[in-house]
């Protein structure tokens, strides 16, 4: 299967990827915590080859990190200005976090610049505008992710709702640390990974978690977890994997491919997903909660109708393609540029 | 006098900000501001219960576990569930194991480059060029320990991987137990992995402690305080939860005293929200956001207990427990973390043996239509409550105080400091330029912006002015 070849594909390129190819230096990164949790960062932590140590000499040249760096106060924030004067287009920018745009930005300031308060929003445009790659780390950053849930108190956005240019999404919460360094050394070794409409590298989430999913003869035949912690099928206890494209199932967390949620009794809650969470609340429901109560307004549309589209699809799934599988194709391309989904976060974001 | 801002304060779960003023080489003034604005209890609202516990872990990636702790208390409180014997040993160990995790990745990560310099490479360049002590052969073993450190704590996360399915954010905890049936080769990969850890914060982390605590003698005499100290009690000895191995209580003005959690009030009047009403209660907090309000200066509320500013933290529990009094400095909180991970490592060794194969993980329940529940738990950084009201089977009120929010909070209504600032006043800075200091005190109590989660109401204007950072 594609997504088994993939995994192996990769394993094999790291070792060499580590090296950049004779003459090249190690390509700047400037990675931006914005809203996050600081999970993605810690995730990437957890990658074990490379490790943090070999990243560090043999891959990038980190010359900024929020999480990690020594620099603190106007020294931390004068790298930035100092790598977009001197490194135009050369820096990969990689962003944590989702960006708030309220009050222009100012519900996360990330430093000070000449005594005045820089903004997350502020500084995503300015490094992304001369940055060679963008690259959105975590669910937060390619879609919104959980801070962006109705309300959406901060009216926080994707990286690429406030950037002009293409941002490639790596999405998971947290990331994976194999699609993130799968990712990076791609783009350090061969250029841009082959993307899909929502600019995620296919590499990784090309195909859906129910299909990749070992219980998935469970579900053929209809053998089904009725609570947390049975060794089924999930989809009853609300398993949004037929709705969400990722390998979890093969490659497994983290790093050593120990186990992954529905190998631990547990339903995937669709964490990659460009609707999470609204669009996969209740997790541990079989169908999307579509009838949120009245305490949302107008922010409420975005999970509501998301979440129409989850059970769509879901419902969809179960009744007509189980044998066929063409739905998961149908959902693919929904997921896709010319899809309804994708129209309507449009509309919405 | 010269005030010093530093901003982003970075090395830490997400960066805060410090403004101190200097006179005579000596901080005579704190504040501390929280930078950060989500809104979690706002988007907890309207939601089903049961999801509470994995997405408040998303409120931080460094102790998403406790998080998912405290959910799963409240919920099981107000639904009058308990988890099975090995439900609850199961969340003791996913807790424990992110507590090695956090103590780990803080210590060196994020606390050990304010006194050992750094390999001569990015991120580690630029920095401070002095106040460091440590030279040649020690300040380079250091630094090895330093990425050792990065290796052991990825085994941290791998063994929340083999009961929650992944790290962070693992799915190993929620109300009812756990769900990874113990058997036999999990639990052998479990405790091999976890000796390592052991042997790791054993011979390595406690003696770099140690090492740093004779370079710098000092500290035991800066960022000190009031002995006033609050833990709400950490890993529920059994199933019926009567009694903790970290119990909770209180110490004031150094004597200790029973917890009564009714005690806990939330102050507002130096932070951005609005009422200057009489100060409440958790359960009956009030989030509405005043960004104008006159004298305000943080997005943090000011939580008390019984009037007082309180810490919490490795210290805190190990005074409160007993097995460590010697201080109330920047050293004695960097010294305890390093011990508590040494205790924790030990006991959850004891909980592998006590776990039953085929025994059950998670007991089922139903959501009640109408009912409240209080999960209060030690953290990584303190103590952590969730408070949740629930009306027609949906969550109508959720509030959360972190442990964050205890140690970095404001001025209260009387004007008395927040535990942060309170250790900060006294510090010498010995070179307004390069202020490491200010760093060493405020990162001894593993700040976490990430776990600020006040925010504000929607629909609620907010003016355009200056957030300091």
């Amino acid at each position: 299967m594609q997504g088994k070849t993939n995994h192996k594909l990769l394993e094999q390129l790291i070792p060499r990827l580590l090296k950049p190819r004779a003459g090249e230096s190690r390509p700047p990164v400037i990675w931006l915590g914005t809203n996050t949790c600081a999970g993605d960062m810690l995730s990437l932590l957890n990658s074990l080859d490379p490790g943090y140590r070999s990243l560090l000499t043999d891959l990038i040249d980190f010359r900024y990190n929020y999480l990690l760096g020594t620099a603190e106060g106007d020294m931390a924030t004068g790298i930035l200005d100092e790598t977009m004067a001197e490194l135009p287009g050369e820096y990969i920018l990689v962003v944590e976090g989702t960006i708030p745009t309220r009050s222009n930005g100012l519900y996360c300031v990330i430093g000070r610049r000449n005594g005045e308060p820089l903004t997350a929003l502020q500084a995503v445009r300015e490094l992304g505008a001369s940055a060679r790659y963008v690259v959105a780390a975590g669910t937060c950053a390619a879609f919104g992710g959980p801070y962006a849930a109705a309300p959406n108190p901060s009216d926080s956005k994707s990286v690429q709702a406030v950037l002009e240019r293409r941002v490639i999404n790596v999405p998971g919460c947290p990331v994976l640390p194999d699609w993130l360094m799968g990712t990076l050394a791609h783009l350090i070794r061969y250029g841009e990974p082959e993307l899909d409409d929502l600019n995620r590298p296919k590499l990784f989430y090309g195909e859906t978690i129910h299909n990749l999913c070992q219980r998935r003869h469970y579900f053929d035949n209809s053998i089904f977890a009725k609570k947390p912690g049975d060794p089924w099928c999930m989809y009853k206890i609300g398993c949004k994997g037929p709705v969400t494209f990722a390998d979890c199932p093969y490659r497994q967390w983290n790093s050593e491919h120990l186990s992954w949620p529905v190998k631990a009794n547990t339903p995937c809650i669709g964490c990659v997903s460009p609707e999470f969470p609204d669009g996969d609340m209740p997790f541990f429901e079989h169908l999307p909660d579509v009838k949120l109560p009245g305490i949302r307004t107008t922010a409420d549309r975005i999970g509501t109708i998301t979440g129409v589209i989850t059970a769509l699809g879901i419902s969809g799934h179960m009744i007509g393609s189980i044998v066929t599988n063409r739905l998961p194709h149908t959902l693919k391309k929904g997921f896709s540029g010319n899809g309804m989904l994708q129209k309507l976060l449009k509309k919405l974001r | 006098m010269k005030k010093i801002i530093v901003g982003p304060l970075t090395r830490a779960n997400n960066s805060s900000s410090v403004e101190v003023t200097v006179e005579d080489k000596r901080v005579v003034d704190a504040r501390c501001s929280g930078i950060f604005f989500r809104g979690f209890e706002l988007i907890l609202r309207g939601r089903d219960p049961r999801d509470a516990s994995y997405l408040t872990e998303r409120i931080c990636g460094i102790c998403s576990a406790a998080h998912g702790t405290a959910a799963s208390f409240a919920l099981e409180d107000a639904a009058g569930v308990r988890p099975p014997r090995n439900g609850n040993l199961l969340r003791n160990l996913i807790l424990g194991a992110d507590f090695l995790q956090s103590h780990i990745r803080h210590f060196y990560l994020y606390s050990l480059l304010d006194y050992v310099r750094g390999p001569n490479q990015r991120p580690f360049i630029p920095g401070y060029t002095k106040g460091y002590r440590l030279h040649g052969k020690v300040n380079e073993a250091m630094v090895e320990h330093y990425f050792q450190a990065v290796e052991i704590s990825r085994l941290t996360h791998k063994l929340l991987t083999l009961l929650g399915g992944k790290a962070p954010h693992n799915h190993g905890l929620l109300a009812g137990g756990s769900t990874v049936s113990p058997a036999a080769d999990i639990l052998m990969d479990f405790g091999s992995k976890l000796r390592k850890i052991i042997d790791f914060i054993k011979n390595i982390m406690v003696p770099d402690t140690l090492t740093l605590a004779e370079a710098y003698p000092d500290y035991y005499e800066i960022g000190c305080r009031a002995p006033n100290l609050l833990e709400f009690g950490l890993f529920p000895r059994s199933e019926d939860d009567n009694e903790r191995s970290f119990p909770g209580g209180v110490i004031i003005d150094g004597h200790p005293q029973k917890l009564d959690s009714s005690a806990i009030r939330e102050h507002l009047k130096y932070s951005w929200f609005t009422g200057n009403s009489e100060p409440r209660h958790p359960s009956r907090g009030r989030t509405e956001p005043d960004r104008e309000k006159e004298g305000a200066y943080s997005w943090a509320k000011a939580p008390r207990y019984g009037g007082k500013p309180m810490e919490g933290g490795p210290l805190a529990r190990l005074w409160i427990r007993g097995d460590y009094r010697k201080g109330i400095s920047t050293m004695d909180r960097i010294v305890a973390r390093a011990m508590e991970a040494e205790m924790i490592g030990k006991s959850m060794e004891g909980w592998v043996e006590e776990l039953q194969p085929g025994a059950p993980v998670f007991n089922a329940f139903n959501v009640p239509r109408e009912a409240e529940g209080a999960g209060l738990t030690g953290a990584m950084r303190g103590p952590l409550g969730h408070w949740l009201r629930i009306e027609k089977g949906r969550i109508a009120h959720y509030e959360i105080i972190t442990p964050t929010t205890w140690n970095f909070s404001p001025r209260d209504d009387t004007g008395q400091l927040g535990p942060v600032e309170e250790a900060l006043i006294g510090t010498p800075i010995e070179d307004e330029n390069e202020p490491v200091e200010i760093g060493r005190v405020v990162r001894a109590f593993d700040v976490c912006s990430s776990c600020s989660v006040h925010l504000i109401v929607p629909g609620t204007p907010v003016k355009e002015t200056i957030i300091v950072p």
